[in-house]
Protein backbone atom coordinates (compact mmCIF):
# COMPACT_ATOMS: atom_id res chain seq x y z
CA UNK A 1 0.00 0.00 0.00
CA UNK A 2 1.40 3.39 -0.96
CA UNK A 3 2.38 5.63 1.92
CA UNK A 4 0.75 9.07 2.03
CA UNK A 5 3.62 11.42 2.80
CA UNK A 6 2.82 14.31 5.14
CA UNK A 7 3.77 17.90 4.50
CA UNK A 8 5.11 19.15 7.80
CA UNK A 9 7.98 20.95 9.53
CA UNK A 10 10.44 20.12 12.30
CA UNK A 11 11.29 23.77 13.06
CA UNK A 12 9.68 27.20 13.33
CA UNK A 13 5.94 26.38 13.28
CA UNK A 14 6.50 22.66 14.08
CA UNK A 15 3.60 21.16 12.14
CA UNK A 16 4.90 17.59 12.57
CA UNK A 17 2.20 15.14 13.76
CA UNK A 18 1.73 11.36 13.69
CA UNK A 19 -1.38 9.95 12.02
CA UNK A 20 -3.37 7.49 14.20
CA UNK A 21 -1.95 4.58 12.20
CA UNK A 22 1.58 5.84 12.69
CA UNK A 23 1.06 6.13 16.45
CA UNK A 24 0.18 2.43 16.61
CA UNK A 25 3.42 1.51 14.84
CA UNK A 26 5.58 3.82 17.00
CA UNK A 27 8.62 1.91 18.33
CA UNK A 28 7.99 2.30 22.05
CA UNK A 29 11.36 1.32 23.55
CA UNK A 30 10.49 0.12 27.07
CA UNK A 31 9.66 -3.53 27.63
CA UNK A 32 9.26 -3.01 31.38
CA UNK A 33 8.43 -0.23 33.85
CA UNK A 34 12.03 0.87 34.50
CA UNK A 35 15.10 1.68 32.46
CA UNK A 36 18.84 1.31 32.78
CA UNK A 37 21.61 0.92 30.18
CA UNK A 38 22.32 -2.63 29.06
CA UNK A 39 23.66 -4.47 26.03
CA UNK A 40 20.16 -4.49 24.57
CA UNK A 41 20.89 -6.00 21.19
CA UNK A 42 18.80 -8.46 19.18
CA UNK A 43 18.87 -9.72 15.59
CA UNK A 44 17.46 -7.18 13.14
CA UNK A 45 14.92 -9.40 11.41
CA UNK A 46 11.65 -8.55 9.70
CA UNK A 47 8.59 -8.37 11.95
CA UNK A 48 4.86 -8.03 11.62
CA UNK A 49 3.07 -5.70 9.24
CA UNK A 50 1.98 -2.55 11.04
CA UNK A 51 5.23 -2.32 13.04
CA UNK A 52 8.48 -0.52 12.26
CA UNK A 53 10.02 -3.96 11.75
CA UNK A 54 7.99 -4.55 8.60
CA UNK A 55 11.04 -3.55 6.54
CA UNK A 56 14.63 -3.52 7.74
CA UNK A 57 15.08 0.05 6.53
CA UNK A 58 11.85 1.68 7.60
CA UNK A 59 10.19 4.38 5.50
CA UNK A 60 7.13 6.13 6.91
CA UNK A 61 4.77 9.07 6.37
CA UNK A 62 7.46 11.55 7.49
CA UNK A 63 9.96 10.56 4.78
CA UNK A 64 9.62 13.54 2.45
CA UNK A 65 9.47 16.15 5.23
CA UNK A 66 12.52 14.63 6.95
CA UNK A 67 14.52 14.73 3.75
CA UNK A 68 13.59 18.39 3.31
CA UNK A 69 14.68 19.14 6.86
CA UNK A 70 18.01 17.37 6.24
CA UNK A 71 18.60 19.47 3.14
CA UNK A 72 18.01 22.63 5.19
CA UNK A 73 20.48 21.53 7.87
CA UNK A 74 23.14 20.70 5.27
CA UNK A 75 22.67 24.04 3.57
CA UNK A 76 23.39 25.84 6.85
CA UNK A 77 26.17 23.52 8.00
CA UNK A 78 27.84 21.23 5.43
CA UNK A 79 30.02 19.69 8.18
CA UNK A 80 27.08 17.52 9.23
CA UNK A 81 28.18 15.24 6.43
CA UNK A 82 31.80 14.09 6.51
CA UNK A 83 33.73 11.10 5.27
CA UNK A 84 37.44 10.42 5.66
CA UNK A 85 39.20 9.58 2.37
CA UNK A 86 39.72 5.86 3.06
CA UNK A 87 35.95 5.27 3.36
CA UNK A 88 35.05 5.27 -0.34
CA UNK A 89 34.48 1.51 -0.59
CA UNK A 90 32.24 1.67 2.48
CA UNK A 91 30.35 4.56 0.92
CA UNK A 92 29.44 2.44 -2.11
CA UNK A 93 28.55 -0.47 0.17
CA UNK A 94 26.14 1.82 1.99
CA UNK A 95 24.58 3.15 -1.19
CA UNK A 96 23.94 -0.38 -2.36
CA UNK A 97 22.45 -1.49 0.95
CA UNK A 98 20.08 1.45 1.31
CA UNK A 99 18.93 1.31 -2.32
CA UNK A 100 18.30 -2.42 -2.17
CA UNK A 101 16.47 -2.34 1.16
CA UNK A 102 14.29 0.63 0.23
CA UNK A 103 13.44 -0.87 -3.17
CA UNK A 104 12.66 -4.27 -1.59
CA UNK A 105 10.48 -2.78 1.15
CA UNK A 106 8.64 -0.17 -0.91
CA UNK A 107 8.57 -1.14 -4.61
CA UNK A 108 5.80 1.37 -5.30
CA UNK A 109 8.10 4.20 -4.17
CA UNK A 110 11.64 3.06 -5.04
CA UNK A 111 13.09 1.05 -7.91
CA UNK A 112 16.66 -0.07 -8.49
CA UNK A 113 17.60 -1.47 -11.89
CA UNK A 114 21.10 -2.94 -12.09
CA UNK A 115 22.69 -3.59 -15.43
CA UNK A 116 26.27 -4.59 -14.67
CA UNK A 117 27.84 -1.42 -13.26
CA UNK A 118 25.19 0.79 -14.81
CA UNK A 119 22.52 1.38 -12.18
CA UNK A 120 19.26 3.27 -12.48
CA UNK A 121 17.68 4.53 -9.25
CA UNK A 122 14.13 5.82 -9.18
CA UNK A 123 12.92 7.58 -6.03
CA UNK A 124 9.33 8.62 -6.73
CA UNK A 125 8.53 10.50 -3.48
CA UNK A 126 11.49 12.84 -4.08
CA UNK A 127 11.14 12.89 -7.88
CA UNK A 128 14.59 11.42 -8.58
CA UNK A 129 15.47 9.23 -11.56
CA UNK A 130 19.26 8.90 -11.90
CA UNK A 131 21.48 6.58 -13.89
CA UNK A 132 25.07 6.21 -12.72
CA UNK A 133 28.06 3.87 -12.76
CA UNK A 134 28.48 1.97 -9.51
CA UNK A 135 32.00 2.67 -8.23
CA UNK A 136 32.49 5.85 -10.25
CA UNK A 137 32.07 8.91 -8.00
CA UNK A 138 31.97 11.30 -10.96
CA UNK A 139 28.65 9.88 -12.15
CA UNK A 140 26.76 11.08 -9.03
CA UNK A 141 26.02 14.65 -7.91
CA UNK A 142 27.41 13.95 -4.40
CA UNK A 143 29.62 11.40 -2.65
CA UNK A 144 27.72 8.09 -2.80
CA UNK A 145 27.15 8.13 0.98
CA UNK A 146 25.86 11.71 0.94
CA UNK A 147 23.77 11.01 -2.16
CA UNK A 148 21.89 8.08 -0.63
CA UNK A 149 21.57 9.46 2.90
CA UNK A 150 19.91 12.57 1.50
CA UNK A 151 17.27 10.00 0.50
CA UNK A 152 17.02 7.86 3.63
CA UNK A 153 15.45 8.63 7.01
CA UNK A 154 17.69 8.59 10.08
CA UNK A 155 21.27 9.51 10.80
CA UNK A 156 24.10 7.29 9.59
CA UNK A 157 27.64 6.57 10.71
CA UNK A 158 30.05 4.28 8.96
CA UNK A 159 32.59 2.81 11.35
CA UNK A 160 35.81 1.30 10.07
CA UNK A 161 37.14 -1.81 11.79
CA UNK A 162 40.89 -2.01 12.52
CA UNK A 163 43.27 -2.67 15.44
CA UNK A 164 40.51 -4.46 17.34
CA UNK A 165 38.40 -1.32 17.51
CA UNK A 166 35.75 0.60 15.58
CA UNK A 167 36.48 4.09 14.20
CA UNK A 168 33.85 6.65 13.32
CA UNK A 169 35.24 7.61 9.93
CA UNK A 170 32.13 8.82 8.09
CA UNK A 171 28.73 10.18 8.99
CA UNK A 172 25.56 11.95 7.92
CA UNK A 173 24.26 13.42 11.16
CA UNK A 174 21.46 16.00 11.05
CA UNK A 175 18.88 14.57 13.49
CA UNK A 176 21.08 13.82 16.47
CA UNK A 177 20.41 13.84 20.19
CA UNK A 178 23.06 16.38 21.10
CA UNK A 179 26.36 15.02 19.80
CA UNK A 180 28.67 16.40 17.15
CA UNK A 181 29.93 14.43 14.16
CA UNK A 182 32.50 17.11 13.43
CA UNK A 183 33.91 16.67 16.93
CA UNK A 184 33.68 12.87 17.09
CA UNK A 185 34.82 11.91 13.59
CA UNK A 186 37.99 9.82 13.73
CA UNK A 187 37.36 8.63 17.30
CA UNK A 188 37.15 5.00 18.36
CA UNK A 189 34.25 3.24 20.10
CA UNK A 190 35.36 4.03 23.66
CA UNK A 191 36.34 7.61 22.83
CA UNK A 192 33.08 8.71 21.19
CA UNK A 193 31.14 7.04 24.03
CA UNK A 194 33.31 8.95 26.53
CA UNK A 195 30.58 11.31 27.81
CA UNK A 196 28.03 8.55 28.56
CA UNK A 197 27.60 8.08 32.34
CA UNK A 198 27.54 4.70 34.19
CA UNK A 199 27.67 2.46 31.12
CA UNK A 200 31.49 2.26 30.99
CA UNK A 201 31.65 1.23 34.64
CA UNK A 202 29.13 -1.60 34.30
CA UNK A 203 30.94 -3.04 31.27
CA UNK A 204 28.26 -2.25 28.70
CA UNK A 205 30.69 -0.80 26.18
CA UNK A 206 33.29 -3.57 26.53
CA UNK A 207 30.69 -6.20 25.79
CA UNK A 208 28.99 -4.21 23.02
CA UNK A 209 32.31 -3.63 21.23
CA UNK A 210 33.25 -7.29 21.41
CA UNK A 211 29.89 -8.24 19.97
CA UNK A 212 30.16 -5.73 17.12
CA UNK A 213 33.69 -6.75 16.13
CA UNK A 214 32.20 -10.15 15.33
CA UNK A 215 29.14 -8.88 13.48
CA UNK A 216 28.46 -11.11 10.47
CA UNK A 217 27.50 -10.14 6.93
CA UNK A 218 23.77 -10.67 6.38
CA UNK A 219 23.01 -10.75 10.11
CA UNK A 220 22.28 -7.17 11.11
CA UNK A 221 21.58 -6.40 14.74
CA UNK A 222 19.48 -3.68 16.41
CA UNK A 223 18.91 -1.83 19.66
CA UNK A 224 16.89 1.07 21.02
CA UNK A 225 18.11 4.30 22.48
CA UNK A 226 15.86 7.13 23.64
CA UNK A 227 15.67 10.63 25.04
CA UNK A 228 13.11 13.43 25.13
CA UNK A 229 12.86 16.58 23.02
CA UNK A 230 10.82 19.75 23.40
CA UNK A 231 8.86 20.39 20.20
CA UNK A 232 9.18 17.92 17.34
CA UNK A 233 12.63 19.14 16.41
CA UNK A 234 14.95 16.82 14.50
CA UNK A 235 18.08 18.96 14.62
CA UNK A 236 18.98 18.95 18.30
CA UNK A 237 22.69 19.23 17.58
CA UNK A 238 25.20 20.72 20.02
CA UNK A 239 26.13 23.10 17.19
CA UNK A 240 22.65 24.67 17.50
CA UNK A 241 22.11 24.13 21.24
CA UNK A 242 21.97 27.89 21.85
CA UNK A 243 19.02 27.98 19.44
CA UNK A 244 16.96 25.02 20.74
CA UNK A 245 18.09 25.00 24.39
CA UNK A 246 15.62 27.74 25.42
CA UNK A 247 12.73 25.46 24.34
CA UNK A 248 13.37 23.46 27.51
CA UNK A 249 12.20 26.38 29.64
CA UNK A 250 8.85 26.64 27.84
CA UNK A 251 7.22 23.54 29.33
CA UNK A 252 4.31 24.28 31.71
CA UNK A 253 1.83 21.90 33.36
CA UNK A 254 -0.68 22.85 30.65
CA UNK A 255 1.39 22.31 27.51
CA UNK A 256 3.23 19.05 28.30
CA UNK A 257 0.90 17.17 25.95
CA UNK A 258 1.93 19.07 22.83
CA UNK A 259 5.44 20.24 23.77
CA UNK A 260 7.13 17.19 25.24
CA UNK A 261 8.12 14.43 22.85
CA UNK A 262 9.56 11.00 23.40
CA UNK A 263 12.44 10.60 20.95
CA UNK A 264 13.30 7.01 20.10
CA UNK A 265 16.24 5.83 18.06
CA UNK A 266 15.91 2.46 16.42
CA UNK A 267 19.57 1.71 15.78
CA UNK A 268 20.60 -1.01 13.38
CA UNK A 269 24.10 -2.23 12.62
CA UNK A 270 25.09 -3.85 9.35
CA UNK A 271 28.37 -5.45 8.29
CA UNK A 272 29.29 -4.13 4.84
CA UNK A 273 30.51 -6.59 2.20
CA UNK A 274 33.45 -4.95 0.36
CA UNK A 275 34.91 -2.67 3.02
CA UNK A 276 34.26 -4.85 6.10
CA UNK A 277 33.10 -1.62 7.80
CA UNK A 278 29.86 -1.40 9.79
CA UNK A 279 26.94 0.83 8.90
CA UNK A 280 25.24 2.27 12.00
CA UNK A 281 21.73 3.49 11.26
CA UNK A 282 20.12 5.78 13.84
CA UNK A 283 16.48 6.00 12.81
CA UNK A 284 14.76 8.67 14.90
CA UNK A 285 11.04 8.63 15.80
CA UNK A 286 9.21 11.43 17.61
CA UNK A 287 5.87 11.21 19.43
CA UNK A 288 4.15 13.90 21.50
CA UNK A 289 2.81 13.06 24.95
CA UNK A 290 -0.75 13.70 23.65
CA UNK A 291 -0.19 11.08 20.96
CA UNK A 292 1.59 8.66 23.26
CA UNK A 293 -1.19 8.49 25.87
CA UNK A 294 -3.63 7.26 23.23
CA UNK A 295 -1.97 3.91 24.01
CA UNK A 296 -2.79 3.38 27.73
CA UNK A 297 -0.01 0.86 28.31
CA UNK A 298 2.62 3.29 27.05
CA UNK A 299 1.27 6.14 29.18
CA UNK A 300 1.47 4.07 32.36
CA UNK A 301 4.88 2.73 31.55
CA UNK A 302 6.56 5.97 30.50
CA UNK A 303 5.26 7.57 33.70
CA UNK A 304 6.94 4.86 35.76
CA UNK A 305 10.18 4.89 33.74
CA UNK A 306 10.57 8.65 34.16
CA UNK A 307 9.82 8.47 37.88
CA UNK A 308 12.51 5.88 38.57
CA UNK A 309 15.15 6.98 36.05
CA UNK A 310 18.66 7.13 37.62
CA UNK A 311 19.67 10.77 38.24
CA UNK A 312 22.80 10.43 36.08
CA UNK A 313 20.60 9.56 33.11
CA UNK A 314 18.17 12.42 33.83
CA UNK A 315 21.10 14.80 33.75
CA UNK A 316 22.84 13.29 30.70
CA UNK A 317 19.63 13.23 28.66
CA UNK A 318 18.91 16.87 29.58
CA UNK A 319 15.48 16.18 31.15
CA UNK A 320 16.04 18.08 34.40
CA UNK A 321 14.00 21.21 33.67
CA UNK A 322 10.79 19.56 32.50
CA UNK A 323 10.83 16.08 34.02
CA UNK A 324 8.67 16.97 37.04
CA UNK A 325 5.99 18.62 34.90
CA UNK A 326 5.99 15.66 32.57
CA UNK A 327 5.70 13.11 35.37
CA UNK A 328 2.82 15.06 36.93
CA UNK A 329 1.04 15.26 33.59
CA UNK A 330 1.55 11.55 32.85
CA UNK A 331 0.42 10.54 36.35
CA UNK A 332 -3.13 11.40 35.29
CA UNK A 333 -2.83 8.60 32.75
CA UNK A 334 -1.45 6.01 35.16
CA UNK A 335 -4.07 4.21 37.27
CA UNK A 336 -1.46 1.88 38.76
CA UNK A 337 -2.67 -1.14 36.80
CA UNK A 338 0.00 -3.70 35.86
CA UNK A 339 1.49 -3.41 32.37
CA UNK A 340 1.91 -6.35 30.01
CA UNK A 341 5.42 -7.52 29.06
CA UNK A 342 6.94 -6.36 25.76
CA UNK A 343 6.80 -3.10 23.85
CA UNK A 344 3.67 -3.45 21.73
CA UNK A 345 0.24 -1.91 22.54
CA UNK A 346 -2.27 -4.30 24.19
CA UNK B 1 48.95 14.51 36.51
CA UNK B 2 45.66 15.20 34.70
CA UNK B 3 42.18 14.25 35.91
CA UNK B 4 41.49 10.59 35.34
CA UNK B 5 38.59 8.99 33.57
CA UNK B 6 38.15 11.06 30.42
CA UNK B 7 37.79 8.28 27.89
CA UNK B 8 38.39 10.39 24.81
CA UNK B 9 41.54 12.03 26.17
CA UNK B 10 44.83 10.47 25.05
CA UNK B 11 47.09 8.82 27.62
CA UNK B 12 50.34 10.76 27.93
CA UNK B 13 52.65 7.90 28.83
CA UNK B 14 56.04 9.62 28.94
CA UNK B 15 58.83 10.18 26.40
CA UNK B 16 61.55 7.74 27.44
CA UNK B 17 63.96 7.66 24.52
CA UNK B 18 63.73 4.62 22.25
CA UNK B 19 67.27 3.16 21.97
CA UNK B 20 66.40 1.42 18.70
CA UNK B 21 65.31 4.47 16.73
CA UNK B 22 67.78 5.73 14.09
CA UNK B 23 66.70 9.31 14.53
CA UNK B 24 64.90 11.20 17.31
CA UNK B 25 62.89 14.39 16.92
CA UNK B 26 61.88 16.10 20.16
CA UNK B 27 59.13 18.75 20.06
CA UNK B 28 59.24 20.50 23.44
CA UNK B 29 57.25 23.36 24.87
CA UNK B 30 58.05 25.20 28.13
CA UNK B 31 58.42 22.75 30.99
CA UNK B 32 58.30 19.97 28.40
CA UNK B 33 62.05 20.59 28.07
CA UNK B 34 62.43 18.95 31.46
CA UNK B 35 60.97 15.70 30.15
CA UNK B 36 64.12 15.39 28.05
CA UNK B 37 66.57 17.01 30.48
CA UNK B 38 65.45 14.63 33.26
CA UNK B 39 66.70 11.74 31.12
CA UNK B 40 70.19 13.19 30.84
CA UNK B 41 72.00 10.37 32.72
CA UNK B 42 70.60 7.81 30.26
CA UNK B 43 71.34 9.75 27.08
CA UNK B 44 74.36 8.40 25.19
CA UNK B 45 76.43 10.33 22.69
CA UNK B 46 75.04 8.12 19.90
CA UNK B 47 71.49 8.99 20.84
CA UNK B 48 72.25 12.67 20.97
CA UNK B 49 74.07 12.56 17.63
CA UNK B 50 70.83 11.28 16.16
CA UNK B 51 68.61 13.85 17.86
CA UNK B 52 66.91 16.99 16.68
CA UNK B 53 65.49 19.16 19.47
CA UNK B 54 62.80 21.77 18.72
CA UNK B 55 61.92 24.03 21.62
CA UNK B 56 59.56 26.91 22.30
CA UNK B 57 59.62 28.72 25.65
CA UNK B 58 56.30 29.00 27.49
CA UNK B 59 54.87 29.44 30.97
CA UNK B 60 56.59 30.85 34.07
CA UNK B 61 58.69 27.74 34.68
CA UNK B 62 59.36 26.92 31.05
CA UNK B 63 61.15 30.00 29.76
CA UNK B 64 64.86 29.41 30.01
CA UNK B 65 65.63 25.82 29.14
CA UNK B 66 67.30 26.69 25.85
CA UNK B 67 70.82 26.72 27.28
CA UNK B 68 70.41 23.39 29.04
CA UNK B 69 68.96 21.80 25.91
CA UNK B 70 71.73 23.18 23.71
CA UNK B 71 74.26 21.92 26.25
CA UNK B 72 73.11 18.37 25.56
CA UNK B 73 74.74 18.90 22.17
CA UNK B 74 72.14 17.20 20.05
CA UNK B 75 72.79 16.95 16.31
CA UNK B 76 70.42 19.90 15.88
CA UNK B 77 68.98 22.33 18.35
CA UNK B 78 66.40 24.88 17.27
CA UNK B 79 64.44 27.36 19.31
CA UNK B 80 61.38 29.11 17.92
CA UNK B 81 59.54 32.20 19.12
CA UNK B 82 56.01 30.73 19.03
CA UNK B 83 54.18 27.42 18.84
CA UNK B 84 53.14 28.25 15.30
CA UNK B 85 56.72 28.58 14.12
CA UNK B 86 57.63 25.35 15.86
CA UNK B 87 54.80 23.53 14.11
CA UNK B 88 56.04 24.85 10.78
CA UNK B 89 59.54 23.68 11.52
CA UNK B 90 58.26 20.31 12.73
CA UNK B 91 56.40 19.80 9.48
CA UNK B 92 59.62 20.37 7.59
CA UNK B 93 61.61 18.00 9.77
CA UNK B 94 59.01 15.26 9.48
CA UNK B 95 58.71 15.55 5.74
CA UNK B 96 62.42 14.85 5.45
CA UNK B 97 62.32 12.02 8.01
CA UNK B 98 62.82 8.33 7.26
CA UNK B 99 60.94 5.27 8.53
CA UNK B 100 63.02 4.69 11.63
CA UNK B 101 62.57 8.21 12.97
CA UNK B 102 60.76 8.60 16.27
CA UNK B 103 58.91 11.74 17.26
CA UNK B 104 58.54 12.69 20.96
CA UNK B 105 56.28 15.48 22.16
CA UNK B 106 56.19 17.14 25.56
CA UNK B 107 54.54 20.27 26.92
CA UNK B 108 51.07 21.47 27.72
CA UNK B 109 48.16 19.49 26.39
CA UNK B 110 47.28 22.01 23.66
CA UNK B 111 50.84 21.89 22.35
CA UNK B 112 50.88 18.09 22.33
CA UNK B 113 47.57 18.09 20.46
CA UNK B 114 48.80 20.48 17.79
CA UNK B 115 52.10 18.62 17.19
CA UNK B 116 50.09 15.41 17.02
CA UNK B 117 47.91 16.95 14.32
CA UNK B 118 50.96 17.80 12.24
CA UNK B 119 52.32 14.28 12.65
CA UNK B 120 49.09 12.44 11.89
CA UNK B 121 48.42 14.71 8.90
CA UNK B 122 51.74 13.45 7.57
CA UNK B 123 50.60 9.87 7.95
CA UNK B 124 52.19 8.93 11.28
CA UNK B 125 50.16 6.70 13.58
CA UNK B 126 49.32 8.52 16.81
CA UNK B 127 49.91 5.39 18.88
CA UNK B 128 53.57 5.30 17.79
CA UNK B 129 54.30 8.78 19.16
CA UNK B 130 55.38 9.05 22.82
CA UNK B 131 53.99 12.09 24.62
CA UNK B 132 54.42 13.59 28.06
CA UNK B 133 52.31 16.24 29.71
CA UNK B 134 54.34 18.94 31.48
CA UNK B 135 53.28 22.38 32.59
CA UNK B 136 49.90 23.88 33.32
CA UNK B 137 46.57 22.11 32.96
CA UNK B 138 45.30 24.83 30.61
CA UNK B 139 43.10 23.43 27.87
CA UNK B 140 42.76 24.13 24.19
CA UNK B 141 39.04 24.29 23.51
CA UNK B 142 36.91 24.25 20.40
CA UNK B 143 33.59 26.09 20.51
CA UNK B 144 31.06 23.56 19.21
CA UNK B 145 28.89 26.41 17.91
CA UNK B 146 31.24 28.58 15.83
CA UNK B 147 34.11 25.99 15.68
CA UNK B 148 36.65 28.61 16.76
CA UNK B 149 39.53 27.38 18.92
CA UNK B 150 40.67 29.20 22.06
CA UNK B 151 44.09 28.32 23.48
CA UNK B 152 45.24 28.27 27.06
CA UNK B 153 41.80 28.16 28.70
CA UNK B 154 42.12 28.09 32.49
CA UNK B 155 38.56 28.57 33.61
CA UNK B 156 35.17 27.08 33.03
CA UNK B 157 33.02 28.68 31.87
CA UNK B 158 34.97 31.07 29.65
CA UNK B 159 34.03 33.42 26.83
CA UNK B 160 34.65 32.04 23.35
CA UNK B 161 37.34 34.24 21.81
CA UNK B 162 35.53 34.05 18.47
CA UNK B 163 31.74 34.21 18.93
CA UNK B 164 31.59 35.44 22.53
CA UNK B 165 29.26 32.72 23.89
CA UNK B 166 29.91 31.56 27.47
CA UNK B 167 31.32 28.08 27.14
CA UNK B 168 31.41 25.22 29.59
CA UNK B 169 34.55 23.13 29.03
CA UNK B 170 33.46 19.51 28.69
CA UNK B 171 35.62 16.48 29.48
CA UNK B 172 35.42 15.35 25.85
CA UNK B 173 38.55 15.55 23.70
CA UNK B 174 39.04 15.26 19.95
CA UNK B 175 42.46 14.13 18.82
CA UNK B 176 41.66 15.22 15.28
CA UNK B 177 41.06 18.78 16.47
CA UNK B 178 43.58 18.62 19.31
CA UNK B 179 40.97 20.25 21.54
CA UNK B 180 38.34 19.82 24.23
CA UNK B 181 34.74 20.67 23.52
CA UNK B 182 33.17 23.94 24.66
CA UNK B 183 29.37 24.16 24.89
CA UNK B 184 27.28 27.24 25.63
CA UNK B 185 26.61 27.06 29.37
CA UNK B 186 23.58 29.35 29.55
CA UNK B 187 21.93 28.35 26.28
CA UNK B 188 18.67 27.43 27.99
CA UNK B 189 18.40 30.67 29.97
CA UNK B 190 20.78 33.28 28.54
CA UNK B 191 22.35 35.43 31.22
CA UNK B 192 22.47 32.71 33.89
CA UNK B 193 26.07 31.57 33.33
CA UNK B 194 27.77 30.65 36.62
CA UNK B 195 30.94 32.41 37.79
CA UNK B 196 34.09 31.28 36.02
CA UNK B 197 36.09 28.86 38.13
CA UNK B 198 39.80 28.32 37.67
CA UNK B 199 39.79 24.58 37.02
CA UNK B 200 42.79 24.22 34.74
CA UNK B 201 45.57 26.14 36.43
C1 LIG C 1 29.16 1.43 16.18
C2 LIG C 1 28.06 2.00 16.39
C3 LIG C 1 27.76 3.07 17.40
C4 LIG C 1 27.94 4.41 17.26
C5 LIG C 1 28.52 5.13 16.04
C6 LIG C 1 27.49 5.03 18.49
C7 LIG C 1 27.53 6.40 18.74
C8 LIG C 1 27.09 7.01 19.90
C9 LIG C 1 27.19 8.42 20.17
C10 LIG C 1 27.82 9.44 19.23
C11 LIG C 1 26.64 8.66 21.37
C12 LIG C 1 26.52 10.02 22.07
C13 LIG C 1 27.66 10.21 23.05
C14 LIG C 1 27.77 11.65 23.55
O1 LIG C 1 27.10 12.00 24.52
O2 LIG C 1 28.54 12.44 22.97
C15 LIG C 1 26.18 7.39 21.87
C16 LIG C 1 25.53 7.20 23.07
C17 LIG C 1 25.25 5.95 23.61
N1 LIG C 1 25.55 4.72 23.03
FE1 LIG C 1 26.34 4.41 21.22
N2 LIG C 1 27.06 4.07 19.34
C18 LIG C 1 27.21 2.86 18.72
C19 LIG C 1 26.89 1.64 19.23
C20 LIG C 1 26.40 1.43 20.50
C21 LIG C 1 26.10 0.13 21.03
C22 LIG C 1 26.23 -1.19 20.28
C23 LIG C 1 25.64 0.32 22.28
C24 LIG C 1 25.20 -0.81 23.18
C25 LIG C 1 25.15 -0.87 24.42
C26 LIG C 1 25.66 1.76 22.54
C27 LIG C 1 25.26 2.39 23.70
C28 LIG C 1 25.14 3.75 23.89
C29 LIG C 1 24.52 4.37 25.07
C30 LIG C 1 23.91 3.63 26.26
C31 LIG C 1 24.58 5.74 24.88
C32 LIG C 1 23.98 6.83 25.79
C33 LIG C 1 22.65 7.19 25.20
C34 LIG C 1 21.69 8.03 26.03
O3 LIG C 1 21.50 7.81 27.23
O4 LIG C 1 21.03 8.91 25.43
N3 LIG C 1 26.13 2.39 21.43
N4 LIG C 1 26.49 6.40 20.96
Amino acid sequence: MAIVFRQETFRDDFTYRNSPGNIRRFPFPFDRDEYMYSVNMEPHVRGQAGTVYESLIDVDEHYVAEMQDRALVLKEDPLRYQALPHMMAAQWDTLELLMEEQAAGYPEHFTLIRNGDRWRWINRPLGIDDTFTFGDRSTLPYDPFEYITRQAQGDFCIVDQRDGNLWMDAGMVTTQADWSLDFDIGMNFMEWHGPVPLAHQIGVFDRALKFLLNLQLGKPTRRFNWTMTINPRLDTSPENYHKWGPDRTTVTPDNVGEKVHLRVELQSLWRLPRSNAILFVIRCYLISMNELVTVPKWARRLHRVLKTLPPELVDYKGLTRYRDNTIAWLSKHDDGAPTSPGIFPD
Amino acid sequence: MLVEGIKSRPVYGGIAIDPFARRHIFALEGEGALALLDQKPALTATMLNRSEVLYVAAGPKGLDHDLALAALKPDRFWQGPTIETLLFRLRGSLSAATMSTRLYISGREGFIGQCMQVATDMGMDFSSIPTEHRGSLARRVQCVHCKGITDDVRTSPFKCSHCGLNLLVRDHYSRRLGAFQGVNVDAEEPGTAPQAEELFA
